[in-house]
């Protein structure tokens, strides 16, 4: 009596029988008929063909045979619109009728199926049931208008579906809400740009309140709803937390990681001190563990993202290593999830114990984990220094085990050992110089030849060694080789006398017999440094290396604060952010974490200076839009940027959205900078000679300005406390039709400064440097030094709020800092700004009276003559002049650097320090900024 | 959300597919078939897959891949508990989560997944409220549905679907009132070549089984709650009482359901109740070895270890083994290398042991790595971790239930290594 029977009857004219039953008289053949015809669908077999018979079997009071057509219609309806039509009608009458599971039913088929001649019959429907008596009718309703959106989104929108599904989140009944919650989530993700989950204390009491009541998928769905509120102060934010701490103690893992995301992005806001902020992090050890408990699958998810959890608050997890630990049956994503954690966990407390599970695994018989287990001690090693010695002999008891490839693992690791302890461990190069044969890798390779290159002196035989790899040199992959060439002038530099030879023959291999320009580069660098000045060689090639850093391996700490907001979803299985994978996600909505903004904390702390000042002058800083941030994920920022991020977590936060797809030419731009030393020589005279002019002009700027606009007084952008001990401090100048930026930076630090760049983020007039930030020698502590920054304004465009915004980038040996200004209008003020009267006139008349803006000037006593040569100055000209009953009117006109014409009309009236400015333009928006030059210029 | 399911058993064939929004071609599951052979092993393969428009997130779950399709950002873990959700429904509907009992009730199956899930969001996942809508298959009902033409789909709202207890139904109805809670605790422990314990931590839980009329509301209290400070609770319970009295207070769903799960880590506590001495080794020249293992009780509370089996993957180059045992029987497959030993019950005074010679391939290189040896073991009446009721009482309702309490202590994932 299984159903599989259904699936017997696969013989020829299966359809026609088919057809005969569901047209029977007997209401238990059809229901018959209709399962069979369902159990061909399932194994894709078409049945489309049935389409009118089954329609017929749909109105039934039978409720098991109405759900099976239903099922059939959502299938088929695509494939056959004007038949679905015929059904349209016993839906509508579903809606009305008594039973809610029938309305419910009813609703909810009609939103699945996508056709749009069936749509525009849903809306009444809908309405209604959106308004219905029923929750569950309601809660079926609010999917279906999610449904409905991805269908005809424009349609959802003009009948005002939207605003019923924002009142039903204070719905009397959580799971309504819950659903009114998922919808708007849902249709939000496809609208970046649209406030529907605008949240405000009431809705976030409302939604608290349903999150305690609803299902454990409605959790789910409000958790991540309260995500993206940003609570007004820390007092909020712990009263959210504390009510959704029980979460963490649901039997359903999503809700725990969830729940774990919401304490996550909230505690930022909170104080340190604060005893609920360490009440919190113990809290949230105990679920994060539990999660690893479950099936594979589910600890998988929870791994990466304890990944980045550990990576945030590393005190959350660090008693709690042995849960790491690798089962040797765990499925192999799991095991390398776990070996991840536990490097990021060790320290010196527990290293012995992380050391002797490496070396279990390093015997396990899967080849991946055991070559990342090896690599987890050199790991180790480099990152707690007190273990290093141990990491070694470790290392080295792997090495004569001989399996081939954990030697070659560890050859690897070994390197980067030397590296970070240099003249510490070189007695085991006996040791590994013994397993050359039987290396075979092209990475374990390349790390031997720089072993034996770098420590050429000690090992007795080093040319011999190079030799017997130099014989199948063409044969080698180009990471080989070249380090095969480094490793041979090495050696030659430092055994100068026996090596002539064996240099030469590597030189000769790889200028003239290689293919591979990288490696004919270097030999002929290499040529001919060692031909001219031997000395150089030495310095060049033998040159003190830097130390490498300890994790090289860490997120950037902003892409790990956006990371932290997205706990629980894909972004954070893939450590990417979604933009960078997520189909048709065109401008996702960046979001960041919360900055710590305390009502306690005492003023004294720095973490509290970014509410003062700077933050009251860049009421701008976070867009919050934009498809800005590119796929930071590829950034790797010359000098690594690496360090706890905690201590200046403040000041990144606020920048975090900064960084702009621009960011890629920074660093474009930084690396040109650093790499060409000799071509700047040029340059230099260049940015010295325009400073030296704009000093000039400076000077002469308070007497008469006919060729340089009004340059205001320098002031404090970056202040030193937000920059590591970076002071920036500047204006803006416009000379001779030329902008500049004038900066000045103080180092007040205690270290030198050097390789400064500097990079726009996109902007509203494109304003970009027209040349790189040139500071020529390192910058001491407490000297500064003043730049003037060439601009021009062919960089990309993109309107900013407001308008004169700009976002900069400044980046040193220390860090990467971000401020945002804003800069005068009038630097934008081109020469030719002077309009023929005839076209001033015309133009007048011709832009519409609504672009009119009408500003008042006040405490302003000069007269119209010397009010017209000052904005001469800034290239405001004055076209007509006229005196109406006593008052002098002034027709200017200026033209802005993106070819947009502003014409004005200055009234002064000789007893009244009073002006009236009236301002015409086509793109009105720019008028406030326009009176705000007059202002500025007029004033001063 | 979630888009589509697909079904695929082991030998790569779609059994089953159902989709919420737009139907997405079969051909998505190539993706996953290419994962599936780079993993090699079906426990291998990973979770969630990315394809160029979609992506997968998988499960497998009694030898049947649950593979999902996903078009947006979506919380992973929620397509994958909802997966298990939906495997636990079909097992608690046909007994057994198989490729043929799936395909025997495909019209029930299609008509759950419909409930379960409306557009990709989770629906009613509630088993009670699920077998109300759509009861589940009996053979006596299908008698009489064939007779009286009725049919197995609820008609009415399911009562519980939007109370503030929506996992209980109404009107529930018994004439021997029963609540039975099973307290079982797992052991996962790696113990290191020397008989040290490398990690240990207790995976508890209690399994309920209440049968009682009308809506009890319960309160179950224990000897020692301060035991438990990692637990994940069942939705019926009162998170406060908890918080301020260490009380699980409850109205309980109707039938069997998993009331708590807790984890006990804190070394002391977890008391190893076995030991296992070993001797493994390998000879290169002669391609033989010595296998020895002797296992003992201990730190037992006086109880019975009972159930005892030991399975050991062997190396691949081990041909054959032969052993004998003092106790029980072994068997070893030389295709997928698996020594099993059932030993049953452990006498403190006769400990069984396993010993005799491994034959290796000649000349394979011996063996690098050395196997770890998995126990399995059942002790009875006890909770390991010393957890105990204390006891039941029953508000709302005036009949006198039968209660009873059941302890038991498993082996989880417990590893030797030699």
């Amino acid at each position: 009596m299984t159903d599989s029977k259904y699936f017997t009857t696969t013989k020829k004219g299966e359809i026609f029988e088919l057809k005969a039953e569901l047209n029977s008289d007997k209401k238990e053949k059809k229901k018959e008929a209709v399962k069979k015809v369902i159990a061909s669908m399932t194994v894709g077999k078409d049945v489309s063909a049935l389409f009118p018979d089954v329609v017929n079997c749909m109105q039934t009071d039978n409720l098991e045979l109405k759900k099976l057509v239903y099922l059939y219609l959502m299938n088929y309806a695509k494939s056959q619109p004007d038949m679905a039509i015929m059904a349209v009608n016993t839906f509508v009458k579903d809606c009305e009728d008594p039973n809610p599971l029938i309305r419910a039913l009813a609703v909810r088929t009609m939103g699945c199926i996508r056709v749009d001649k069936i749509t525009e019959y849903l809306c009444e429907p809908l309405r209604k049931c959106l308004k219905d008596e029923d929750p569950y009718v309601r809660k079926t309703a609010a999917v279906c208008v999610a449904k409905l959106h991805d269908i005809n989104a424009q349609l959802v929108e003009d009948q005002g579906f939207l605003d019923t599904l924002k009142d039903l989140i204070s719905d009397s009944n959580p799971m309504v809400v819950a659903n009114a919650v998922a919808a708007l989530s849902e249709i939000a993700e496809s609208h970046p740009s649209s406030n529907l989950l605008d949240l405000n204390p009431q809705s976030i009491n409302k939604l608290l309140t349903a999150l305690n009541e609803c299902t454990e998928w409605g959790q789910i769905f409000i958790l991540d709803c309260l995500a993206n509120y940003m609570p007004k102060d820390d007092r909020e934010a712990q009263s959210i937390c504390e009510r959704v701490t029980p979460r963490l103690s649901h039997a359903n893992s999503a809700v725990v990681l969830s729940a774990v995301k919401v304490l996550m992005k909230f505690m930022e806001m909170l104080s340190k001190d604060l005893d609920y902020y360490g009440t919190l992090l113990k809290k949230l050890a105990p679920p994060l563990v539990t999660l690893l408990s479950a099936e594979p699958e589910l600890q998988y998810v929870a791994l990466r993202n304890i990944n980045l959890i550990v990576q945030k608050r590393p005190e959350i997890l660090k008693h709690e290593m042995k849960v790491f630990f690798v089962k040797y049956n765990d499925p192999i994503y799991v095991k390398l999830e776990k070996l991840d954690i536990m490097i990021r966990l060790a320290s010196q407390a527990n290293i012995a114990q992380v050391l002797a599970e490496l070396k279990e695994y390093a015997t396990e018989v899967d080849v991946d984990f055991v070559r990342k287990a090896v690599r987890a001690i050199g790991r180790c090693a480099i990152k707690v220094e007190q273990s290093a010695e141990r990491c070694v002999s470790t290392l080295l008891d792997l090495i004569q085990t001989k399996v081939n490839y954990v030697v070659q693992e560890a050859i690897v690791v070994i390197k980067d050992i030397f590296r970070k302890y240099p003249n510490k461990y070189e007695s085991v190069i006996a040791t590994l110089c013994e397993n050359l044969d039987s290396l075979d890798e092209p990475e374990a390779r390349a790390a031997m030849i720089w072993i034996v290159g770098e420590y050429a002196e000690r090992i007795d035989n080093a040319d011999e060694l190079l030799e017997s790899f130099l014989e199948g040199f063409h044969d080698e992959s180009t990471q080989v080789q070249l380090q095969l060439l480094t490793a041979i002038v090495k050696l030659f530099l430092k055994k100068p006398t026996e090596t002539q030879e064996l240099v030469q023959q590597v030189l000769s291999l790889a200028t003239q017999d290689s293919d591979n320009p990288d490696l004919r580069d270097r030999g002929y660098i290499y040529w001919r440094l060692l031909s001219t000045d031997p000395v150089a060689a030495k310095e060049v090639v033998l040159a003190e290396k830097p130390l490498i850093s300890e994790e090289t391996d860490l997120i950037e700490p902003t892409l790990l604060d956006e990371l932290i907001c997205y706990i629980g979803t894909l972004a954070s299985v893939y450590h990417k952010p979604p933009s960078a994978f997520v189909e048709g996600s065109r401008g996702v909505v960046h979001k960041g974490l919360p900055p710590r903004t305390g009502s306690i904390e005492s003023p004294e702390s720095p973490d509290t200076a970014p509410a003062g000042g700077p933050a009251a002058d860049q009421p701008a800083v976070i867009p919050t839009q934009g498809d800005l941030l590119g796929d930071l994920l590829n950034l790797d920022l010359g000098p690594p940027v690496s360090g706890p991020p905690m201590a200046t977590s403040t000041v990144q936060m606020g920048a975090v959205d900064l960084l702009g797809g621009g960011l890629d030419t920074l660093i474009g731009g930084s690396g040109s900078f650093t790499a060409a030393p000799s071509t700047t020589a040029a340059t230099n005279v260049g940015a010295a000679l325009g400073s030296g002019l704009g000093d000039l002009f400076d000077l002469t700027g308070g007497v008469g300005t006919l060729s340089g606009s009004y340059v205001a007084p320098k002031t404090v952008w970056l202040p030193a406390m937000k920059a590591k001990g970076l002071e920036i401090s500047g204006t803006f100048s416009r000379q001779v039709g030329s902008i500049s930026m004038d900066l000045v930076l103080t180092n007040k630090a205690l270290q030198v400064m050097s390789d400064f760049a500097i990079q726009f983020n996109r902007n509203s007039f494109g304003l970009a440097p027209a040349a790189p930030l040139q500071v020529h020698a390192p910058l001491a502590p407490n000297q500064s030094v003043e730049i003037s920054l060439p601009l021009n304004t062919v960089g990309s465009v993109m309107k900013m709020d407001p308008l004169n915004n700009l976002q900069v980038a400044v980046k040193n040996n220390i860090d990467v800092f971000y401020f945002s200004t804003l800069y005068p209008l009038h630097i934008l003020f081109v020469e030719d700004g002077k309009m023929e009267r005839q076209m001033f006139l015309a133009t007048w008349k011709d832009i519409p009276n609504e672009n009119e803006t009408q500003f008042q000037i006040k405490d302003c006593s000069l007269s119209a003559d010397a009010v017209s040569s000052k904005l001469q100055g800034s290239n405001i000209f004055t076209i007509a002049k006229r005196n109406v009953e006593g008052q002098d009117m002034l027709y200017q006109s200026l033209k802005l650097t993106n070819g947009i014409w502003v014409l004005a009309e200055l009234r002064i009236q000789p007893s009244n320090p009073s002006f009236m400015l009236s301002l015409k333009c086509r793109a009105p928006e720019v008028s406030q900024y326009i009176y705000q030059a007059y202002e500025t210029i007029l004033k001063n | 959300m979630i888009h589509s399911l697909f079904l695929i058993n082991c030998s790569g064939d779609i059994f089953l597919e159902k989709h919420w929004k737009s139907v997405v071609s079969q051909s998505v599951c190539d993706y996953f078939f290419e994962a599936q052979e780079k993993a090699i092993d079906v426990e291998n393969v990973p979770p969630v897959i990315s394809t160029p428009h979609h992506y997968l997130i998988s499960i497998y779950r009694d030898k049947i891949f649950f593979v999902s399709v996903i078009q947006t950002e979506v919380p992973p873990l929620f397509v994958i508990e909802f997966l298990h959700r939906v495997a636990d429904t079909f097992q608690d509907y046909f007994g057994e989560c198989s490729e043929t009992a799936i395909k025997d009730n495909v019209v029930i199956v299609y008509e759950l997944l419909e409930e379960m899930l409306d557009n990709g969001f989770p629906l009613a996942t509630e088993s009670n409220i699920l077998k109300e809508l759509i009861k589940p298959p009996t053979i006596l009902r299908s008698v009489v549905n064939s007779i009286t033409g009725s049919s197995n789909v609820g008609d009415t709202l399911p009562t519980g679907q939007l109370s503030n207890i929506p996992w209980r139904r109404a009107g529930v109805k018994y004439t021997n009132n029963e609540a039975y809670f099973d307290v079982i605790e797992e052991i996962d422990a790696i113990i290191d070549k020397s008989g040290s314990t490398v990690f240990a931590e207790i995976q508890g839980v209690i399994d309920s089984c209440i049968k009682l009329s009308g809506m009890p509301d319960l309160s179950l209290s224990f000897m020692n709650p301060r035991l438990l400070d990692d637990v994940s609770f069942h939705p019926c319970i009162r998170f406060k009482r908890w918080e301020s009295e260490r009380v699980l207070s409850f109205i309980p769903p109707d039938g069997n359901f998993r009331l708590i799960s807790y984890r006990v880590s804190s070394q002391n506590l977890v008391a190893i109740p076995v030991y296992v001495k070993h001797m493994i080794s390998f000879k290169e020249n002669t391609s033989s070895g010595r296998f020895d293992v002797t296992i003992g009780p201990k730190q037992n509370m006086g109880k019975t270890v009972e159930g005892v089996v030991m399975t050991v993957h062997m190396p691949k180059a081990v041909l054959n083994m032969n052993l004998t045992a003092t106790q029980g029987s072994y068997t070893f497959d030389p295709v997928t290398k698996v020594l099993t030993w059932d030993v049953g019950k452990i006498t403190p005074q006769k400990l069984p042991n396993l010993k005799g010679m491994v034959n290796l391939q000649s000349g394979a290189p011996k063996p690098e790595e050395n196997p770890s040896l998995n126990i399995q073991f059942k002790i009875q009446q006890l909770a390991i971790s010393g957890l105990k009721v204390n006891r039941l009482d029953m508000y709302g309702e005036k009949y006198k239930p039968f209660k009873g309490v059941k302890y038991i202590t498993k082996a989880g994932k417990f590893q030797v290594r030699t």
